[in-house]
């Protein structure tokens, strides 16, 4: 292999890494929890659908949300046991959402389904498989990237089309205190690597990075070993990068092995690379090789206030209160409070201490993109203090790590100027917080930034629906027009056509004279002159059904956009973002065909008779009169509608005018 | 159990606004010792006149402002105010010249738009230009002269104050010939106007070295007496503080190689020009480039920015030294380049990750044209 250059991401911060704590044990199972709480949305995309019910049992490995939509992914069960309720409950995220839960009583037996538990699921010569069997595999056992977003495997596999040059393998795991990659790394090494061919077969890659802190010297030794295994080219390597926060940024990361850039607002895919997180790869070996769907993770429990910091294989679904309780949760308490007998509410993180979240409570289920949860103490992460004014020190710019002017952002949030934000690239913030690490003002600029991206949404959300009742007005207005010309149009056909069937018949006779006279040959002049009313229809009822696929898709974006103010949905709602693109395109290029084609008609237009363009022009008047009135209205109330409404009424004036050139012309033709 | 509810990130550096600016107002020191050894005890009295006025000022100001009084100044930045300027005031300076520059820098300079981090113009150097103008001539001649040219004479920390506190008293009078004097750049420049270079290096200001005997006035001798320690004191201070990350390299640096760059060009007939060596070495150089240009409230912010910010006050230091009618120039240059600030930082934005070109400008509404069909 040809050696690999690095390359470094701008910015970046060193904070205590304090990783040492939960690698002194290997990681073990977590006990058998008496109830699992199964949310069927834990993923970017559509929630699954549930297909049990009250009262079912179901067993291990069982499915029992099915994936609804391409972006989405299945859900099992995570043990034997009974659906005792399926309700909504809060979900682990950083909005405190509600999502549909399944409730699961569990057994005891942790029995697995049959056909998992005898391994006839499991598919031996994976490497020589057809593609499409192993993406509908690792859709039915319902991946997702377990790294944080929670992205569903099977879709960032299917990129057909596009040519991927490089997988590149998140192993980095900047984030303090989280260590459930590096412990899967050392202890389950070879079967990450057989997920990484998986994944090499399926995007059909060149190459393969595999990136890693240097901070993980048994993870990475672990992982070269395991290379050393594998038989044949493989074509994969292990990459060790130095230690800085957020090196495990995809895009940070990306930057780090290849030196491109993801382009603003682009998937990774478009530079020709996929990124995966190596703990996806180990569930995706699973799910091929074995059969088994993801219903468990290694979680990092870890922090001050545990007695045993470790990592644990747990069940998906399993409330954090018995993770805590495992690893010997103690409250801290101060003295004055033992005293006073009072307690503070103490907080739990899920995730690392720079990006993860507080839980609002401990009843709330592990997730399978939850790596980590952390019970710091007061000392190990104090509460931070009263923020203070912004000194405009700088310290934040030269932190950030996508190149951004974050105090800037900071005085823009602070002032409600959205355009400025947007203007100064907020919404390529990762929200990596390490501009709030450094900031000697302790200002929690990241809460800031994600207000304003809230509100950029929802500004955003609110100009569609404007947009979108201008469209539909026009799209009324065009159907009223349309149905004229339609009208119009038939009338004429049937016209022409008895003219033509007349005149085919002179044709045909001078023909026959002339070719006994000359037997010349030249029959194709008569098509290009026939009218195409016929076409015309077709390309009308194409336009209106674009028109309404691209309502559809604007629909669901704006949806999308007011539903949920998270960082972490902007790759789904790309997917829609570009469907409506596309369709706005086609849309825009029947339009033009059709008013082509209409064009092309006016040369008929001569057989009308007077008395239909007076009645048209007639017509068109009482309409302009409908529309000012309207308008009228409109501006009295001061309806934003107003500027459509005045297009509206320019367009019909137009067409007025055109009736009336008509008119004009039909009498000059006819004197 | 219920949970604490606080957003990421948890984690915190640890750096603090008052750990900053403590930190600055400690880089002075070495400053301030060079400043005392050569030229007695008055900027020590300046500083410790400022400092009290400033607490004052502020806490008053605080409480009419209805702020939280002892949180604020905490933050060490009126402190930090105070020290600068009693660092830059001449070291005879009466004592109403200091109270006045540093009153108007706290109460109009700083909380009038509306405190620490919003003030577009340097506190410290409002103060400072509002006197110069106000009092030229107290501003002018209460420079001290080193202690090497006093004839062995040392003025006492008493005799010093009472300097400072009775203004125009016949002992100040009759010390000030002895004592005081304008600054080397100055007294170069208005000699300039009818003496050679090596005329105007025989003068006691520039033949001196530290031993106080004439060093014979060599054209070699293009330092002044004291201001070059005084200023490698800043620098040194400055360079601890570039070590600390506290401010990064792009000010300082290009003030210097800009302010350098011009007088080395303009200077190379010495007959006529302030030769570089005193540009760089005495006056408020040093002080300047590291502890003033840098107070990053009022600079601008984008790494380009930055340096186009500190050349531009180099030059203006350079020009208005040079053509103007005032002795130092640092006090303008930042205060104009203060003004330029949020210009450059529009125009200089970096490019972000992912994009192909850094966006600059203002922010223009998105288009919305291609919406119509
Ligand atoms: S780090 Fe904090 S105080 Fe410094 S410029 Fe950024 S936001 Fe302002
Ligand atoms: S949170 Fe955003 S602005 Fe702050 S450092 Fe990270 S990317 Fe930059």
């Amino acid at each position: 292999m040809q050696p690999i250059t690095l390359h470094s991401f701008d910015g970046g911060i060193h904070p205590q890494e304090n990783k040492h704590q939960s690698t002194q044990r290997a990681i073990v199972a977590l006990p058998l929890p008496a109830q699992l709480i199964v949310p069927v949305g834990q993923h970017i995309g559509a929630p699954a659908d549930v297909i049990v019910s009250i009262g079912d049992t179901v067993l291990k490995g069982q499915d029992i949300a099915h994936p609804k939509g391409f972006v989405s992914a299945a859900i099992h069960a995570p043990t034997s046991g009974k659906v005792v309720a399926i309700e909504q409950r809060e979900l682990p995220h950083s909005s405190g959402l509600e999502g549909t839960c399944v409730i699961i009583d569990s057994d005891g037996q942790d029995q697995w389904l049959e056909e998992i538990a005898n391994g006839s699921q499991g598919i031996n010569d994976y490497l020589d498989a057809d593609n499409d069997v192993l993406i509908k595999r690792i859709r039915d056992c319902g991946i997702t990237g377990m790294g944080g977003a929670g992205f569903p495997t099977s879709v960032k596999m299917a990129v057909k089309g596009k040519q991927i040059d490089t997988l590149v393998i998140n192993a980095a795991e900047c984030e303090p205190y989280i260590t459930s990659d590096d412990m899967l790394m050392r202890e389950r090494a070879l079967e990450a690597i057989r997920g990484i061919q998986i994944l090499m077969k399926l995007t059909a890659a060149d190459n393969c990075l595999i990136g890693i802190e240097d901070n993980k010297p048994e993870a990475i030794k672990a992982m070269e070993d395991a290379l050393h295994k594998v038989h044949g080219e493989h074509h994969i390597t292990v990459v060790t990068i130095p230690t800085k926060y957020p090196s495990g940024g995809e895009k940070q990361l990306i930057k780090i092995l290849t030196g491109k850039e993801v382009p603003s607002g682009g998937i990774p895919a478009s530079i020709g690379i996929v990124c995966q997180n190596i703990g996806t790869c180990e569930a995706i070996y699973r799910a091929i090789a074995e059969g088994k769907p993801l219903i468990s993770r290694i979680t990092t429990i870890t922090g001050d206030s545990v007695e045993q910091p470790q990592n644990v294989e747990v069940l998906i679904g399993t409330p954090v209160k018995h993770l805590l309780e495992f690893a010997g949760f103690k409250q801290e308490k101060s003295l004055f409070q033992k005293l006073l007998g009072t307690e503070s509410k103490p907080r739990i993180i899920m995730g690392g201490p720079m990006m993860g979240f507080t839980l609002s409570n401990d009843e709330l289920p592990i997730l399978k993109s939850s790596n980590c949860v952390l019970a710091p103490s007061q000392k190990e992460l104090p509460a931070n203090d009263i923020a203070s004014e912004c000194i405009r020190c700088g310290l934040c710019t030269e932190a950030c790590p996508a190149d951004l002017l974050p105090q800037q952002l900071y005085w823009f949030s602070k002032a409600g100027e959205l355009d400025k934000a947007e203007q100064h690239n907020i919404a390529d913030c990762i929200e990596c917080g390490a501009c709030s690490y450094v900031c000697p003002s302790q200002i929690p600029l990241v809460q800031y930034y994600r207000h304003t991206k809230g509100s950029i949404k929802t500004e955003r959300a609110a100009q569609d629906k404007s947009n979108r009742s201008k469209v539909r007005f026009e799209a009324r207005q065009d159907r009223l027009d349309r149905e004229a010309a339609e009208k119009e149009a038939k009338r004429q056909a049937r016209a022409a056509a008895a003219e033509k069937a007349q005149a085919a018949k002179k044709a045909a006779a001078a023909k026959a004279a002339e070719e006994a006279a000359k037997n010349g040959d030249s029959p194709a002049t008569e098509a290009s002159a026939k009218p195409e009313p016929v076409d015309l229809e077709k390309l009308q009822k194409q336009l209106s059904a674009a028109q309404a696929g691209l309502k559809k898709s604007m629909d669901k974006v704006a949806e999308i956009k007011a539903g949920e103010a998270e960082a972490a949905e902007s790759e789904k709602l790309e997917v829609f973002e570009k469907a409506v693109a596309t369709r706005r395109d086609k849309v825009k290029l029947l339009a033009q065909q059709v008013a082509e084609a209409k064009k092309a008609m006016p040369p008929v237009k001569k057989e009308v008779s007077r008395e239909d363009i007076e009645k048209k022009l007639r017509a068109q008047q009482d309409r302009i009169e409908k529309s000012q009135q309207r308008l009228q209205l409109a501006q009295e109330q001061g309806l934003d509608t107003l500027p459509a409404l005045q297009k509206g009424l320019d367009k019909q004036m137009q067409k007025l005018k055109e009736l009336e050139a008509d008119l004009a012309q039909f009498d000059k033709a006819g004197v | 159990m219920a949970f604490m509810n606080i957003t990421s990130p948890h984690a915190h550096g640890g750096n603090s606004t008052s750990r900053i600016m403590l930190l600055v107002i400690l880089a002075t020191v070495p400053g301030i010792m060079a400043l005392t050894y050569f030229f007695g005890w008055g900027n020590l009295i300046n500083i410790a006149l400022a400092a009290f006025t400033a607490l004052v000022c502020e806490a008053l100001i605080l409480k009419v402002r209805k702020r939280p009084i002892s949180f604020f100044l905490k933050d060490n930045s009126a402190l930090l105010t105070a020290v600068l300027l009693g660092i830059a005031l001449p070291p005879f300076a009466p004592w109403w010249v200091t109270v006045v520059a540093v009153s108007f820098a706290m109460i109009f300079a700083k909380h009038l738009y509306g405190g620490l981090g919003n003030n577009p113009f340097n506190p410290a150097m409002v103060g400072y230009a509002l006197v110069l103008i106000s009092f030229p001539v107290q501003m002018t001649t209460t420079w001290a002269m080193p202690f090497f040219l006093t004839d062995g004479q040392v003025l006492s920390f008493s005799d010093t104050l009472s300097v400072t506190f009775s203004g125009s008293s016949p002992l100040v009078a009759g010390l000030s010939d002895a004592f005081s004097g304008a600054t080397p750049l100055d007294t170069y420049k208005h000699l300039a106007k009818n003496e050679t270079a090596l005329e105007i290096l025989q003068g006691p200001l520039f033949a001196s070295d530290v031993s106080g005997a004439a060093s014979g006035g060599s054209a070699s001798n293009w330092f002044a007496g004291g201001w070059e320690f005084v200023n490698i004191a800043f620098l040194i201070g400055g360079l601890a503080l570039l070590a600390l990350r506290i401010f990064t390299w792009h000010i300082p640096f290009s003030l210097l190689a800009a302010l350098g760059t011009c007088s080395m060009l303009f200077g190379w007939d010495a007959d006529l020009y302030v030769p570089w060596s005193l540009h760089i070495f005495t006056g408020a150089t040093m002080l300047g480039a590291f502890f003033i240009a840098t107070d990053p409230v009022t600079a601008s912010t984008t790494p380009l920015g930055k340096i186009i910010y500190g050349a531009g006050i180099g030059i203006l230091i350079f020009v208005i030294r040079t053509w103007g009618a005032y002795p130092d120039a640092v006090a303008f240059a930042v205060l104009l380049m203060n003004f330029a600030a949020p210009m450059i930082d529009t125009y200089t934005q970096p490019r972000t990750y992912g994009h192909e070109k850094a966006k600059r400008g203002l922010a223009t509404k998105p288009d919305t044209s291609d919406e119509e069909g």
